[in-house]
């Protein structure tokens, strides 16, 4: 029985959040990665773009609820979806014509692509900001439990509770189906394999034929869908304020070189691998130990390797051992 | 398109313009103006060497200002004798552990340099000794917390004056910029941003949660001074001589004595803000000049020539015999430490230090655009742009009512759009900044003060 408790506790309070953490970077570092993979460099505009993103199906959420739309159990920010992603294509796409285009056919050097892409989080964040302003917003509505854990200790009688929120079981799907989709895109159409071919050699894809333009404008609807996708996402399973979506654009840069810059599937480990060393580290085990230990050795201090201050430190601390050890990634890195 | 632009003429315009805000809006706006571009102006020559002279990219601007202004508080607070005598060995004992795991991290990496499991060493190393230190400095951290929580509840500083810290928070900021760049100089340029935005944080992460250190959240208000206070001000004799000096022809227009008192009395208190400000001012000047000289002396000197060619050409300079690696460390630990200095500068300007105001837009990303725009590698650029950014910061909000008077102007005074736009107002900022930085990287790519290119 104890042992059964711990699990459960562990469960509810590491490998639950864990997952749902580690979707949201996934998704995020997925986006990260294919914009370096294909345009070739990183972009710090993208936490703001999911931030946009995320306020347009906001906006969008708030109609529907105030024409009474809303869709059963789930939350309306799922129908609202669509537009924000059509939106986001929108704006990602007139940022890529107006900025970016300029500097590609230039073959500007990655730093000078870095340096526009701040000009543009900083006009993404004035406009998210302007728009909806700077503060905390809950959109999630329709039902918040699957399970709650008062519930869970009367059906199995045990000590420990399991709680799982809808929107834990939500994120979970929406990336399994996402990263399927965009893998079996990725590895099996004739569209994501010149993707690939263009991100892995540049003037060999040309010389084959494939159409540069396409490559970009695809590139940049993917990363548009997986930004709006993800930052839906976090906001339904915490809350939307600009400046963490801004935040989140660090762990998120730490799970894409972690996993390999340039490499999807690294990419995906890599966000899980940050999400639960940011949790696993910081949790405290005394609760476990006590279900495990015989009551002999019970353990007297929390057991907990580092205060939950340093949540967002681990992640970077994570990226720079990395770094040191291996410069491309556990993951090598550019093979999309 | 203006090819070059002198100097001498954009700061004439950026002088009128302060004088225009100091006859529009108020002298004290002008000089709190004024005396944030200054800073700014520091913080901007400190990147630039870094990313001007050597081409290295340093988006960690905030992690430096933030030591430095941990300098401020450690240098000039008078010490907590309470918390020294119940936690101060402890602490003391766990800063030697630091060290002794810093050194023993380089040792290794010296001595074992050929080893196959170097960098496993070193990991275990440092994954054991979190927990180590957390075992030794906890007790004595919780004891100095719990003194005075409200009040104090950390060690305090040496009780020097201020001034001293602007040098400290230098020194503190190139010995962290050592340890940072052995680890990440050797990176990519991309990796290299992403690394120091990420230890940024980590530094920041640490400033605001050791409380014994620095009270973390909870700030330190209150700091010394260089410059008189306003309340000694009022009450000191020669001040008041002073501003009756000054304002001798409109105090001679009012006859009644007990107004004119009373309007003395209000010429006094708004003077002495001003006074303050201005002293201010004129120490702020003298370290502008003082670094501006020198790094124009070093930019122009051979030394100056070995970084240009080594960020031009990395493997020509390192084929000549330069060595690019130690080149690399000195000059971000330069950089480094006059961010610092610039970092202890603003804190004592604002007179509290508060961990949680650092953030990477205002304090990292801000003062790339001040350099970007200004112009990179010349270092008038980069005072200018300080100027120039800082000055549009401060005075887009305005700007921005303006405007969004002018359009909503025929809507009725209950609307929900005017109401909101003009709640949004200080975001515009944001907006200006952005336009502004993509449009000077698409029209004029080296900034409104480009690089001087000399040829002999």
């Amino acid at each position: 029985m104890d042992f059964l408790n711990s699990i459960i506790l562990l469960t509810n309070f590491i490998i639950i959040p864990g997952i749902t953490y580690g979707s949201q970077l996934a998704l995020g570092a997925i986006g990260v990665t294919l914009i370096y993979g294909v345009l070739r460099f990183a972009n710090f505009a993208y936490g703001d773009l999911m931030a946009f993103g995320t306020m347009v199906v906001i906006l969008m959420t708030w109609y529907l609820q105030s024409k009474g739309i809303s869709f059963g159990l789930l939350p309306t920010a799922l129908l609202a979806l669509p537009i924000g992603i059509l939106l986001t294509i929108a704006v990602s796409l007139f940022f890529d014509k107006t900025v970016f285009e300029y500097y590609r056919n230039k073959k500007s050097n990655p730093v000078t692509f870095i340096v526009v892409s701040l000009g543009i989080m900083f006009v993404l964040n004035a406009v998210v900001r302007i728009i909806i302003g700077p503060n905390d917003i809950n959109f999630m509505d329709g039902h918040k439990f699957i399970m709650k854990a008062r519930e869970f200790k009367q059906l199995t009688g045990l000590n420990e509770g399991l709680a799982i929120k809808s929107t834990q079981v939500i994120t979970l799907v929406t990336t399994i189906i996402t990263c399927s989709i965009l893998f079996y895109f990725l590895n099996k159409t004739k569209t994501g394999k010149s993707m690939r071919a263009y991100s892995n050699n540049e003037d060999l894809a040309l010389l084959s034929g494939i159409d540069p333009k396409k490559i970009v404008l695809i590139t940049w609807v993917i990363v548009s869908i997986l930004a709006t996708v993800a930052g839906t996402l976090y906001g339904l399973d915490k809350s939307f304020k600009p400046f963490t979506y801004f935040n989140n654009l660090l762990p998120i840069f730490a799970a894409t070189i972690v996993g390999g810059i340039g490499n999807p599937l690294g990419a995906f480990y890599g966000g899980f691998l940050i999400a639960f060393s940011e949790i696993g580290l910081t949790y405290a085990y005394k609760k476990f130990f006590k279900y495990i230990m015989p009551e002999s050795l019970e353990p007297s201090t929390l057991i907990q390797f580092i205060s939950t201050d340093y949540k967002f430190a681990i992640s970077f601390a994570i990226l720079i051992v990395v770094l040191i050890f291996r410069p491309n990634g556990i993951f090598k890195g550019k093979v999309i | 398109m203006i090819k070059n632009i002198d100097f001498r003429i954009c700061f004439s315009v950026m002088t009128i313009l302060t004088v225009l805000v100091g006859l529009f809006q108020s002298w004290g706006i002008a000089l709190s103006m004024l005396n944030l571009c200054l800073i700014s102006a520091v913080m901007a020559m400190g990147v630039n060497i870094q990313w001007g002279f050597a081409g290295l990219i340093n988006f960690g601007v905030m992690g430096f200002l933030a030591i430095g202004g941990l300098a401020t508080v450690l240098v000039s607070v008078p010490p907590v004798h309470e918390a020294w005598s119940a936690g101060g060995i402890g602490i003391l004992i766990s800063g030697l552990f630091l060290a002794a795991v810093v050194i023993s991290v380089f040792m290794i990496n010296k001595k074992l340099s050929k080893h196959k499991y170097k960098n496993y060493f070193v990991f275990l190393i440092i994954i054991l000794s979190i927990p180590l230190l957390k075992f030794i400095a906890g007790p004595s951290i919780s004891k100095i917390e719990s003194i005075n929580a409200a009040t104090s509840g950390f060690l305090g500083g040496a009780n020097l004056p201020i001034i001293f810290s602007w040098f400290v928070g230098a020194i503190l900021s190139a010995l962290v910029a050592f340890v940072v760049g052995k680890v990440c100089l050797g990176l990519r340029s991309d990796y290299l941003a992403i690394s120091t935005l990420l230890v940024s944080g980590i530094i920041i992460t640490i400033v605001k949660h050791e409380e014994w250190l620095s009270r973390g959240v909870k700030n330190v208000i209150g700091l010394k001074r260089p410059v008189p206070y306003e309340v000694n001000l009022q009450e000191s004799e020669w001040f008041i001589n002073l501003v009756q000096f000054f304002n001798s022809s409109k105090l001679s227009n009012v006859l009644d004595p007990e107004v004119k008192i009373s309007l003395l009395n209000q010429l006094v208190i708004t003077s002495s803000g001003v006074f303050v400000k201005l002293c201010f001012s004129l120490i702020f000047l003298v370290v502008v000049f003082v670094i501006l000289y020198f790094s124009e002396k070093a930019l122009n000197s051979p030394w100056g020539r070995m970084m240009r060619a080594i960020r031009d050409n990395e493997e020509a300079a390192r084929a000549m015999g330069k060595n690019v690696v130690k080149q690399h460390l000195f000059i971000f630990m330069l950089g480094s430490a006059i961010i610092g200095f610039a970092g202890a500068m603003l804190v004592t300007y604002d007179g509290l230090f508060t961990p949680s105001s650092y953030q990477p837009l205002r304090y990292t990303f801000l003062i790339w655009v001040m350099v970007l725009l200004g112009g990179t590698g010349n270092n008038y650029g980069a005072v200018l742009g300080g100027f120039v950014v800082w000055f549009i910061w401060i005075q887009s909000a305005p700007f921005a009512m303006v405007v969004i008077n002018l359009f909503t102007g025929h809507l009725d005074e209950t609307s929900y759009i005017k109401d909101h736009l003009q709640n949004s107002v200080p975001y515009f900022r944001y907006l200006m900044m952005g336009l502004g930085l993509l449009l000077v990287m698409r029209y004029r790519p080296k900034g409104l003060l480009p690089e001087k290119v000399i040829k002999n």
